[in-house]
């Protein structure tokens, strides 16, 4: 069982690894955000008293960079139905919940590695520094239950589309509104009451909220909470995506 | 024998369409067994319900014992399939789509290795074994189809026309490595074709399904004998009628040309 998941593990690696022009397009646009949106508003943040921006921006970017990255993993189910690969492993002798933990844990790593390749270029580039450079190692590790959660709620939309029409319609009203409505780009206190309750029930305000206590040591939510919630949000949507694609009949 | 499939009374249905209608019939364990029709008549869809894909409207199947709509898994480790269309990862090389197939269906490290390199041998693919899928002319691609799946020996094939697009010779290797595992392992073979030569000279037994109906059942000589025709073919085109049929049994402005083109011929 265990050597069934790690080759579709292996699978999204190698064809993540292999398309180099992915790689580099998908850190573009978290780049662009990083230093323009960094070094544009640093000076009025600044003003603000709140510090430097690009420390508290790098963050929320990582976590856009993964949320991305993760949701179209998990959507990448749609490719193999049209690629006709889907087949090959939906009649092989394993469980439909084998194929989404298999799929799921490659499509959460290469979001991680996105992320951490997001948070390299900051520190390299953009100067950015962690408060403690031991807690980088569980930051990593909240990236990857971050992006296990946003892949697993990838598949379970891919599981209710069947081809990729509903494309931009995700991208405008899953992706987008929960991107920029997390706090990743603005710190969540003092905001207007109706955007704080809708960040509150956006599990991206909690993965970036862990990001930022776990890096730059300043958290809204608490590490606890932050943890409390990413955990059983990822667990319901383990349950769904899989009960979602259990579903999907070729 | 036993039976290791039993069909009875399958309907599926896909909105208003009904692609099988009340079809039954069983394969004998060990038995090579033809599924004909004309295109769009349910083969494919009747060979999804089999392989798990699909479930049925109404009806039962029992595959190896197990009905695939209640023990999807169990039915999953009893059969192979070469589908119809494209199955192949793109991205990844010809040697990597071979192991990651021995993998998901548990064919040993060292057994897989051997037969990797034996059957893309007998492919011709193996000097290009470490190619990207994608890099491949669709002769490639359907050549290495057919090489993985006969990669593990389960106990039912199930070949969705897998001559289709494939050269005289890789056809022939193919059928003899068929054979080969029906002999020594008594593997059932149940597949589709539009060739009938390959059906006469393959099958054991023949079903002909037409508008999700099963029409006609029985050894190629018994078919042959009740329509009183010569050939399978003409057995074929006696049972089924000379129409040309849409892929998605439409009335398109096309199949009537086809239709009235025939008309003139006769």
């Amino acid at each position: 069982m265990f050597k069934k998941i790690y080759i579709l593990w292996l699978r999204q690696l190698k064809r993540y690894s292999r398309s180099k022009s992915r790689i580099v397009g998908s850190l573009a646009q978290p780049l662009l955000f990083l230093f323009a949106l960094g070094y544009g508003f640093g000076a009025v943040y600044q003003k603000a008293g709140e510090g430097s921006y690009i420390d508290f921006l790098t963050p929320g970017i990582v976590g856009m960079s993964i949320i991305f990255t993760s949701i179209f993993s998990g959507m990448e189910i749609i490719w193999d139905r049209q690629f006709g690969f889907l087949k090959e492993m939906m009649v092989a002798p394993m469980s439909r919940f084998e194929i989404m933990v298999g799929r799921t844990l490659g499509g959460a790593t290469v979001a991680t590695l996105q992320g951490a390749i997001v948070l390299a270029i900051a520190i390299v580039l953009g100067g950015f520094v962690p408060y403690s450079w031991p807690a980088v190692f569980p930051a990593i590790l909240a990236m990857f239950l971050v992006a296990v959660l946003f892949c697993a709620m990838g598949t379970m939309v891919a599981s209710l589309l069947n081809d990729m029409q509903g494309f931009q319609l995700i991208m405008n009203f899953l992706i987008m509104p929960l991107f920029f409505l997390s706090g990743a780009l603005f710190p969540l206190q003092g905001i207007p009451k109706a955007i704080s309750a809708i960040a509150a029930m956006n599990p991206l305000s909690y993965g970036i909220d862990a990001f930022r206590a776990l890096l730059i040591n300043a958290s809204h939510y608490g590490l606890p909470v932050d943890l409390a919630v990413l955990c059983s949000v990822t667990a319901v949507f383990i349950f769904l995506g899989s009960y979602f694609f259990s579903k999907v009949q070729i | 024998m036993a039976n290791i499939i039993e069909i009875k009374n399958i309907t599926k249905k896909f909105g208003a369409d009904t692609a099988v209608n009340d079809v039954t019939f069983s394969v004998k364990a060990g038995e090579i067994f033809a599924f004909l029709g004309p295109n769009g008549a349910g083969k494919s869809t009747t060979i999804k319900m089999l392989t798990t894909l699909l479930s049925p409207t109404s009806g039962k199947i029992i595959v190896d014992g197990h009905d695939p709509a209640i023990e999807p898994d169990k039915v999953r480790r009893s059969f192979g399939i070469v589908f119809q269309d494209p199955s192949l990862d793109d991205e990844l090389t010809a040697y990597e789509n071979m192991d990651f197939h021995g993998i998901l269906y548990d064919v040993p490290g060292d057994i897989r290795k051997v037969r990797i390199r034996q059957l893309l041998e007998f492919v011709e693919l193996w000097d290009r074994r470490g190619s990207l899928v994608k890099e491949f002319s669709g002769g490639m691609k359907r050549r290495l189809e057919i090489a993985r799946g006969l990669l593990h020996h389960p106990k039912v094939f199930f070949l969705d026309e897998p001559t289709l697009g494939l050269d005289p010779q890789t056809r022939n290797h193919m059928w003899n490595y068929l054979s080969d595992l029906n002999r020594l392992e008594n593997t059932t073979i149940f597949f589709t074709t539009h060739y009938m030569e390959e059906a006469e000279q393959m099958a054991q037994r023949i079903a002909i399904i037409d508008h999700g109906k099963i029409i006609a059942i029985g050894a190629p000589a018994e078919l042959k004998e009740t329509t009183g025709k010569e050939s399978l073919e003409e057995a074929f085109l006696a049972l089924t009628g000379t129409a040309i049929r849409d892929e998605a049994e439409g009335n398109s402005a096309n199949a009537m040309r086809m239709r009235m083109w025939h008309g003139v011929k006769r």
